[in-house]
């Protein structure tokens, strides 16, 4: 008797063939700076292409004196940002002042580029609570630690900008290994529940302090976790600024006209360690893994793209990296002047109000410190 | 005046301080249409409408996570967490992050939220519902915690707790939801966090306790007094922070004292308020303080609650106990 051919009830590969071509990444620039998109091309004059490059530069000068920085003892926390700045930045760059920023402990850029002071950010580093105090009317929150809090909270954020009824978003930021956590799916289903203005960012630089992004999930992208949610997903070639800006930009569009969240992952590197807390990592990234990305270095290419319309030169971008010496100088002199944290401003900073243990020992510390 | 019982109490606070200020929102797991598991939003959605009181996807980490967000947006974000036994998937926007918002910000942002949980046993839910986890959050620097044994006490308490600038977490015990009724007065009122109340006199021993416990407590002083011993019954109504100065000006006039919570002897806040009783009041004791807890077993299957619960007459025998120390 002939056997006969069972029919599949799910084609695996037919099923996971159509996802993929629905999360191709998206890319302007290719690492020679060529235009090879021009149809996503984003609507930007040359003056700001001219200040997009100035904080990629800008930000990998902040970079560098960070990373000496601490090993000089002058910052404390502190995850590298080199290789990421199309990332970080080109995102940020699509937003408008009143759109909310909740950044993991990596977007300190995006932070800074959105309104921070520098100095507050060295002293977020160092670990003072001045750093994390901003103006009410400065639409971020400080760094988040806990990996994936950031996205139930953005949840909240955009439904609060939905209730008022503004024309603003929240975005949030957090790495390929967040995208794991039970907090992430709940950030951007939550967003979608409520058809709330958010922008879930994952940045995908291919590692997790030393666990690669492949052990995270067998999922092929991580925007296509956008679809557990029911909202877009789009993976964009984290290396190229142009891309980046447009997608987010096309995002927060969708956003301020009333339909809902993007989770968007861009595909970047992170040139240094994972933090500068000891990590090596010597013991899970190759040389050549290294190099390969060094070649895709967002500056390189977009600066290429720039000459390549006469909007750039050496002359602008040492201009620019003498400015950023002289700001984290100066920055730093303020972070150094600010007074030293007393045990009656951690506990004057619990509540509105002290409770009756709280207010005893106000009175307690109050009387140690006038010793 | 109005005969309410505890959830009618509630339901009045929340729809009192919905009316008074546009800010304060109502979310949680099915308390918007339906009103909630336990009837407490009965009608605010519909009075309120479906912006100011909704329902939410089953998730209660982003429960927290909206609740935190929507103070960034000014909002009065009044969550509900369905029984608090699930309070472990949100511990980290409750203790992680709501708490420590004002602290961490410096003081330039913060967080006037309430998460309402019902718990507490003598009801016989099923796993997780019952258990008493307030020690838990009252080991949290930047919360208050408060848990009402009365109708009156559940509106007033509810009412300073929405009108907090700081979070609370705002216990319900479900054994009292509707167990009896007393006077509320209706309109806006409010009780003081962090202060205890004296439900009755007494000269010769303290009973403290909270929750479900007061009730027993002042069953057990009914007993006692059938034998002359006059006994103070204070209800904590805030366990975290205590009102110490209550519970020393009690303990000076009657030198006894035991304390009592539904919590395992290892959980809840009764080793709290023994050791800031040794602290201030040490020299006014004729005996060590009693405690009256739970075992310090996982909270029972609900077969077993009866045996495993405290109640009035562990509470009775306990207070003999410590006066013929």
């Amino acid at each position: 008797m002939a056997t006969k051919q069972k029919q599949l009830i799910v084609d695996v590969k037919k099923q996971f063939a159509a996802i993929a071509k629905q999360f191709e990444p998206i890319q302007v620039l290719n690492e020679k700076g060529e235009v090879v998109n021009p149809q996503y091309m984003p609507d930007l004059s040359d003056e700001k292409m001219v200040e997009l490059m100035e904080r990629m530069v800008w930000t990998r000068v902040l970079d560098q004196r960070s990373t000496a920085l601490n090993k000089q003892g002058r910052l404390g926390f502190y995850a590298p940002t080199a290789g990421q700045e199309a990332s970080q930045l080109g995102t940020q760059f699509a937003l408008e002042q009143e759109d909310f920023i909740l950044p993991g402990y990596r977007d300190i850029p995006q932070i800074i580029m959105h309104g921070l002071p520098l100095a507050k950010a060295f002293l977020f580093s160092r670990g003072h609570f001045a750093g994390n105090q901003y103006p009410k009317d400065l639409n971020i929150i400080s760094p988040q630690i806990i990996i994936g809090a950031q996205y139930v909270q953005t949840a909240g954020v955009a439904l609060g900008i939905q209730k008022r009824g503004e024309k603003s978003v929240a975005i949030t930021y957090t790495g390929d290994g967040g995208s794991s956590q039970g907090d992430f799916y709940e950030g951007i289903n939550f967003a979608s529940a409520f058809k709330s203005p958010a922008i879930f960012v994952i940045q995908n630089n291919g590692f997790a302090i030393s666990v690669p992004r492949e052990l995270q999930t067998a999922a092929p992208t991580l925007a296509q976790k956008a679809v557990a949610a029911g909202v877009p997903g789009v993976v964009v070639d984290g290396m190229d600024p142009l891309a980046v800006y447009a997608v987010t930009r096309e995002a927060r569009d969708r956003a301020v006209n009333g339909e809902g969240p993007t989770v968007i992952e861009t595909l970047t590197y992170r040139f240094g360690p994972h933090t500068l807390a000891g990590d090596d990592p010597t013991r899970y990234r190759t040389k050549e893994m290294d190099e390969a990305w060094a070649l895709k270095d967002p500056l390189v290419r977009y600066r290429l793209f720039l000459e390549s319309k006469n909007l750039w030169s050496a002359e602008q971008e040492e201009a620019v990296i003498e400015r950023a010496k002289e700001e984290i100088k100066a920055a730093l002199k303020e972070a150094d002047a600010i007074p030293k944290q007393k045990v009656t401003d951690l506990l004057n900073n619990m509540f509105e109000t002290p409770t009756q243990n709280v207010a005893e020992q106000i009175a307690y510390y109050t009387e140690k410190e006038s010793k | 005046m109005a005969q309410m019982t505890m959830i009618q109490a509630i339901t009045d606070a929340l729809a009192t301080e919905l009316r008074n200020d546009e800010n304060v929102l109502v979310f949680g797991e099915d308390v918007g249409n339906n009103g909630g598991v336990f009837r407490a939003t009965e009608n605010l959605q519909k009075e309120f409408g479906v912006d100011r009181v909704f329902d939410t996807p089953l998730a209660e980490s982003a429960i927290g996570g909206l609740a935190n967000g929507l103070s960034y947006k000014g909002f009065r974000p009044v969550a509900e967490i369905q029984f608090f036994g699930f309070v472990f998937e949100v511990f980290d926007q409750v203790a992680g992050q709501v708490a420590r918002t004002r602290y961490r910000s410096g003081n330039t942002r913060n967080m006037p939220v309430v998460f309402r949980a019902p718990f507490g046993g003598g009801v016989h839910t099923p796993e997780m519902h019952a258990d008493s986890l307030e020690g838990l959050m009252a080991q949290t620097p930047g919360l208050k915690v408060v848990i009402p044994s009365t109708p009156y006490d559940a509106k007033g308490l509810l009412i300073s707790a929405i009108r907090d600038n700081d979070p609370v977490v705002f216990l319900e015990h479900m054994k009292l939801y509707r167990s009896f009724r007393e006077d509320v007065p209706e309109g806006e009122y409010t009780i003081p966090l962090g202060k205890a109340n004296i439900r009755r006199e007494g000269t010769d021993i303290t009973l403290i306790a909270y929750g479900a416990m007061v009730q027993e407590s002042l069953k057990a002083a009914d007993e006692l007094e059938k034998e002359g011993i006059s006994a103070e019954v204070i209800d904590l109504r805030t366990v975290s922070p205590i009102d110490t100065d209550t519970l020393v000006a009690s303990i000076e006039k009657t030198n006894h004292v035991v304390v009592i919570q539904e919590a395992q002897k290892q959980a809840g806040v009764a080793a709290h308020v023994i050791a800031e009783i040794n602290d201030r009041a040490i020299l006014s004791l004729d005996a060590p303080v009693g405690r009256v807890t739970a075992a310090d077993s996982v909270f029972p299957f609900a077969q077993a609650e009866t045996a495993w619960l405290p109640n009035k007459t562990d509470i009775y025998n306990k207070a003999k106990e410590i006066l013929s120390f």
